[in-house]
């Protein structure tokens, strides 16, 4: 029994990557997961990815913003110590808005930040868990659970084909830990 | 798919032979990586007594107050709101850079955006800086925000545009930020894992952990697809509401319904005068020729006329309206503007904003850098002026002529806005040397498609119209970056 953990197929191109995962898909390998040093549009769908959902937490916050700072407003102006200014309405709709819209745009944008933080698992100080460390440079890297997925030079032949330039077989997930 | 070949009469983003993926991450990070060279130290120590400067006379009047600035009883706004005014439109470029060009999927802003928001970030700082400043005694900050407080509570009055500056302006600048770190998250990364000891410590709790996985880069995408969308407005509502606390008043030469669109406009001009001045500079000495080609200084170059335009149609609208509405107060603002006592000021705006900066229409002058560079300073320059002229001669002759005055700076005035300049360099210089000054990800998205080495295998292989080939060609002449000896086979 080999003490392979992962198999990474590492490509040049993103194109040749893309081939690869079409190669594995047809071999009936299941991929991990793909690290890449930028976005790949299309990846998603061929991977089975669904939508990202950051969209409804985005608009969430938005109306959350929008409405705590407008009841501050109300509070303050309407409610708790309303002023005469030139005998004016103190609900004075209009002149809410510009601070209604700040603040909906500022709880939008912290929101889904964070959102996006909480769902990825990224903050200050995590422990980067990467699989091979030319990912985030010119590196494309398939990775491939190794456990059930036997044997293990057929995926290495099949990620060679594809145009791999390096085929790693790790006995540690991850790399960063060192 | 990551590489679909755009239309060959496109221009190139990225110049340059055997540009590979690595090759990217080497030029971007090089000076990073690197210890500074002469250059930057010049820079630094320069900026740095700027920003020494500042520090200096901002304690300075938090020591003696206020009245160690010029001001007077009539004049009690100048170059505090003057510089605040223009550091905030500075800031306007970088967001349009980073979020409308990404709505509208230009991709040249690709290669620009990351320089530029870090400038829109320190100019937000410097443009805040002065409104702390202004205020004299800097605890007075506090009374801006709606905090409970022992007068019963007594609240900001929230009908008041200053107040909604202080949301507007604090929202800006942390939207802003938002966007610039998550957008450096992935380049972080890419420094993290290239360095070792103490400094990938540091770059690995930067990173936030980032790995660079299929989901993480999905999510990274739709996230900055909605700060795009939310900073789009943002951006249109920061400079309105900022020309809100003029248009508001009944000052004449000040209520005028055109502020919002003219203000933003010239936060633009200047915006972009500024994203020249800066990285015409950092792509000479940090050798990214390739990077920030021809095309993008020619981009920049043409909204910067288009907005250049708008501003000055704005001056003349202005002037128009101030006789056509028969408001003899607002007439006299405007003869009183342009031939009174401020009348310097005045012209020394309308040159630098609309006269000089029509040069721009000849492709000669947009493509040259010395002149694009020269250029910007006279905008920057311009549009101080701008911010003076709508401010101090407004306000110097009111409706009482015994009030009438003039303002002298002090020399705290003078230092003031020259430190802050320097507090601006020398943020921008230590964030050229901790963080990528080019988003290398995005780069690297450029380069199967719109790099000029891959439109040269498309050429080679002959496919192309003969027609559009030659126009290709052509149109590759005007950059600086590119061998034409090369095309002269094809």
């Amino acid at each position: 029994m080999s003490s392979t953990k992962f198999i990474l197929g590492l490509f040049e191109d993103p194109d040749e990557m893309m081939d690869g995962i079409t190669k594995l898909q047809q071999n009936s390998v299941p991929i991990y997961d793909v690290y890449s040093p930028m976005p790949i549009h299309g990846i998603e769908d061929k991977l089975g990815i669904k939508n990202s959902r950051l969209g409804y937490a985005a608009f969430m916050f938005g109306c959350l913003g929008g409405t705590v700072i407008f009841s501050i407003i109300y509070y303050a102006m309407v409610h708790d110590w309303p002023i005469n200014i030139g005998g004016k309405p103190n609900f004075a709709i209009p002149d809410y808005i510009p601070i209604t819209f700040e603040w909906t745009v500022l709880y939008t944008a912290f929101g889904t930040a964070f959102t996006f933080f909480y769902a990825t698992h990224l903050f200050p100080g995590r422990t980067p868990r990467v699989m091979d460390l030319r990912a985030t440079n010119d590196r494309f890297v398939i990775a491939i659970d190794a456990k059930g997925n036997i044997p293990h030079d057929d995926i290495t032949n099949l990620l060679k084909e594809a145009g791999a330039v390096e085929v790693k077989h790790n006995n540690r997930k991850y790399v960063s830990y060192e | 798919m990551s590489s679909h070949n755009e239309s060959i009469i496109r221009e190139p983003l990225i110049t340059g032979k055997n540009i590979t993926y690595a090759q990217i991450t080497e030029d971007v990070l090089a000076p990073v990586e690197r210890m500074p060279g002469k250059a930057w130290w010049m820079g630094f120590s320069v900026a740095s007594m700027g920003a020494t400067l500042w520090l200096f006379a901002v304690s300075y009047t938090f020591w003696y107050g206020i009245g160690s600035w010029g001001l007077n009883k009539t004049v009690g706004w100048a170059w505090d709101i003057t510089g605040f005014v223009w550091w905030v439109g500075i800031g306007h470029a970088g967001t349009l850079i980073s979020a409308i060009l990404l709505l509208f999927r230009q991709k040249w802003r690709n290669s620009i955006n990351r320089s530029a928001e870090a400038m829109t970030i320190f100019a937000v700082i410097c443009a805040a800086s002065y409104i702390v400043a202004h205020m004299g005694r800097p605890w007075m900050a506090l009374y801006s925000l709606p905090l409970p407080n022992q007068y019963g509570s007594l609240w900001v009055n929230f009908n008041s545009p200053l107040v909604w500056d202080v949301f507007a302006i604090s929202t800006y600048f942390s939207v802003s930020l938002v966007f610039w770190y998550t957008g450096l998250l992935p380049d972080i990364a890419t420094i993290r894992d290239r360095a070792t000891g103490l400094r990938q410590k540091i770059y690995s709790v930067m990173s936030f952990g980032w790995t660079g996985s299929v989901k993480t880069w999905q999510r990274f995408e739709t996230l900055s697809l909605i700060l795009a969308g939310i900073s789009t407005p943002l951006v249109l509502s920061v400079h309105s509401i900022v020309s809100m606390d003029f248009a508001t008043s009944l000052e004449p030469g000040w209520h005028t319904t055109i502020f919002p669109p003219y203000f933003v406009a010239g936060a633009i001009f200047s915006g972009f005068a500024m994203v020249q001045t800066l990285l015409l500079i950092t792509r000479k000495v940090m050798g990214l020729e390739n990077y920030i080609t021809m095309f993008h200084i020619e981009a920049m170059n043409k909204i910067i006329i288009l907005t250049g335009s708008i501003v000055c149609v704005a001056y003349c609208t202005e002037f128009f309206i101030a006789y056509y509405s028969q408001v003899e107060y607002e007439q006299y603002a405007f003869l009183n503007r342009y031939f009174g006592p401020y009348w310097w000021a005045s012209w020394s705006m309308f040159c630098c904003n609309c006269i000089i900066p029509q040069v721009l229409w000849f492709k000669a002058v947009r493509r040259n850098i010395a002149a694009t560079w020269f250029l910007s300073i006279i905008i920057n320059i311009g549009m101080w002026f701008e911010r003076f002229v709508i401010i101090v001669t407004s306000l110097h002759r009111d409706f009482l002529p015994s009030s009438w005055a003039m303002f002298y700076p002090t020399w705290i005035d003078v230092s003031v806005f020259i430190g802050s300049i320097g507090v601006f360099f020398t943020c921008f210089l230590l964030f050229l040397r901790v963080l990528p000054a080019i988003a290398m990800a995005e780069v690297k998205l450029l380069l199967k498609g719109s790099s000029e080495q891959e439109k040269l295998k498309i050429l080679a292989a002959g496919h192309e119209d003969p027609e559009q080939a030659a126009f290709y060609v052509d149109s590759l002449r005007k950059f600086d970056s590119i061998e034409m000896a090369e095309y002269e086979k094809v």
